[in-house]
């Protein structure tokens, strides 16, 4: 019974990995938005901005993704809200980035050095100015390398979208395997695929650390 | 050496009366007062610690004191609606550690502040930086990024780029205090050049024979006191024992 694996299958879980780039790049997207607004926040010389924010941070953090998924999905429904298991999965990954970017990016900020922030008031520049002209180019610099590290965990997060019946790769292998009954292959398909996705990633946070590595010293120093 | 000479109806330009300032529980400036010109050059000296940087960084509103009165400029910088942006436009600060932008070039760390802050014309900007960099000696750097200039290439432009705004006070935070002699030399040169220009000033340095050259006035600090003050010959025959004591040291 089920057959072997054919060209179908491997046409389906090419599907189910486009989607899990799909689902990453919202997630990202998303993600990085809010996660820039709950980043501003965190620096915000409004104490009340700054605890809800880190607030935020603390309880998203302290959730699993799994859980806000069964929230989102299942959770509104019973409060009357139907959502899609995109809608569900798209919206649950946004602020599990969210958290996670927004404090990456707050130590970014923060990593810029202070008398940076003092020579740019010392201009008399607007504190938006400071942020758009001074503190965020710089910023970014430092950025780069931990917020493309941090899409590896995006892209394998996304697998967690399964169990709210979106088919991505994970849940395609799991359909397949469902005919097939070949757990060992196709699994061990669908983590070389994930593989696939994420080592260039890593390979790229690292090659850029090593070059922003000299630039911070120098940021440091400046 | 030159001196400006002052007039009788010489007007303050920065005035500090009875400010006193706390980093609790440490009792930094103990009822701070002075006094500077139109023109002329303070020179604030002491101990590391006896509040001289302090009471600088207040004038600039870096700060903000716990009692006493600053007016700079007009600017009641003591007030808590001052309009912080209005005073930093009259005061130009020079740090440390230079602090130019490490993410733009020499031209674009001048032009920033004039273009976003007055509104000035990008061209126009361009030129005035040119016209900055000349002053300071550095009209070839006008490209280049910081990390590519010495240490003192680097004050310099960090002198050039507050005097772009047109500042009627300069104020200096021990500028040459991470630079080596000869480095410590050229800026000196371009502060002295702004000096007979007739810049009013305030400046933190522990260059004592510099301070003896330029200073219209000398304020020495102890325990967040101003302990003795006068011209600059308070220097070399000081009347009080902890400033003979220093100079002692520090010459």
């Amino acid at each position: 019974m089920g057959g072997s694996l054919n060209a179908n299958h491997l046409m389906f879980l090419g599907y189910g990995a486009l989607w899990t780039i799909g689902l990453s790049l919202i997630g990202l997207l998303g993600g990085g938005v809010a996660g820039f607004i709950v980043a501003l926040c965190r620096i915000s010389p409004n104490r009340t901005v700054r605890v809800l924010s880190a607030g935020y941070v603390q309880l998203i953090q302290g959730t699993p993704l799994l859980v806000i998924m069964f929230l989102t999905y299942f959770g509104l429904p019973a409060l009357g809200v139907t959502v899609s298991p995109l809608m569900a999965a798209g919206a649950s990954l946004t602020i599990f980035v969210s958290a996670y970017l927004g404090e990456i990016w707050r130590g970014c900020f923060e990593s810029v050095p202070k008398p940076q922030w003092e020579a740019a008031e010392g201009l008399a520049l607007s504190r938006s100015q400071r942020m758009m002209k001074v503190i965020l180019p710089q910023a970014i610099r430092i950025a780069t390398p931990p917020t493309v590290g941090f899409m590896v965990q995006i892209i394998k997060n996304t697998s967690l979208a399964s169990v709210v019946g979106f088919v991505e790769l994970a849940r395609s292998g799991q359909i397949i395997n469902n005919s097939l009954f070949e757990p060992f292959l196709i699994y061990t398909i669908i983590a070389v695929i994930y593989f696939v996705l994420c080592y260039p990633l890593s390979r790229f946070s690292h090659r850029l650390e090593k070059r922003g590595g000299p630039a911070r010293i120098e940021l440091e120093v400046a | 050496m030159h001196k400006i000479t002052r007039t009788d109806n010489a007007s303050s330009v920065v005035g500090l009366s009875n400010v006193h300032k706390s980093f609790s529980p440490l009792k930094v400036l103990n009822g701070v007062s002075f006094e500077v010109n139109r023109g002329e050059v303070l020179v604030l000296i002491g101990r590391s610690g006896s509040g001289k940087s302090t009471a600088l960084r207040c004038i600039d509103r870096f700060e903000t004191i716990d009692s006493g009165e600053i007016v700079v400029c007009g600017h009641r910088v003591s007030d808590p609606k001052l309009d912080l942006r209005a005073l930093r436009q009259d005061v130009g600060i020079v740090f440390q550690s230079y602090n130019l932008f490490p993410h733009l070039t020499i031209e674009e760390n001048i032009t920033l502040a004039p273009c976003s802050v007055k509104g000035i014309a990008k061209a126009q900007a361009k030129e005035q930086a040119r016209r900055v960099l000349a002053q300071v000696g550095l009209e070839d750097k006008l490209h280049q990024y910081p990390e590519q200039l010495s240490g003192g290439q680097q004050q310099r432009a960090a002198i050039a780029r507050s005097l772009a705004m047109q500042p009627k006070v300069m104020l200096f935070d021990e500028v040459t205090s991470a630079l080596d002699p000869e480095l410590t030399g050229e800026v000196l040169k371009v502060i002295e050049a702004l000096a007979a220009d007739g810049m009013t000033m305030v400046m933190v340095t522990h260059e004592m024979g510099f301070a003896r050259g330029i200073a219209n006035r000398v304020v020495f600090m102890h325990h967040g006191k101003v302990h003795e003050t006068g011209s600059a010959a308070i220097l070399t025959s000081p009347a009080t024992p902890e400033l003979a004591q220093f100079v002692g040291t520090g010459l």
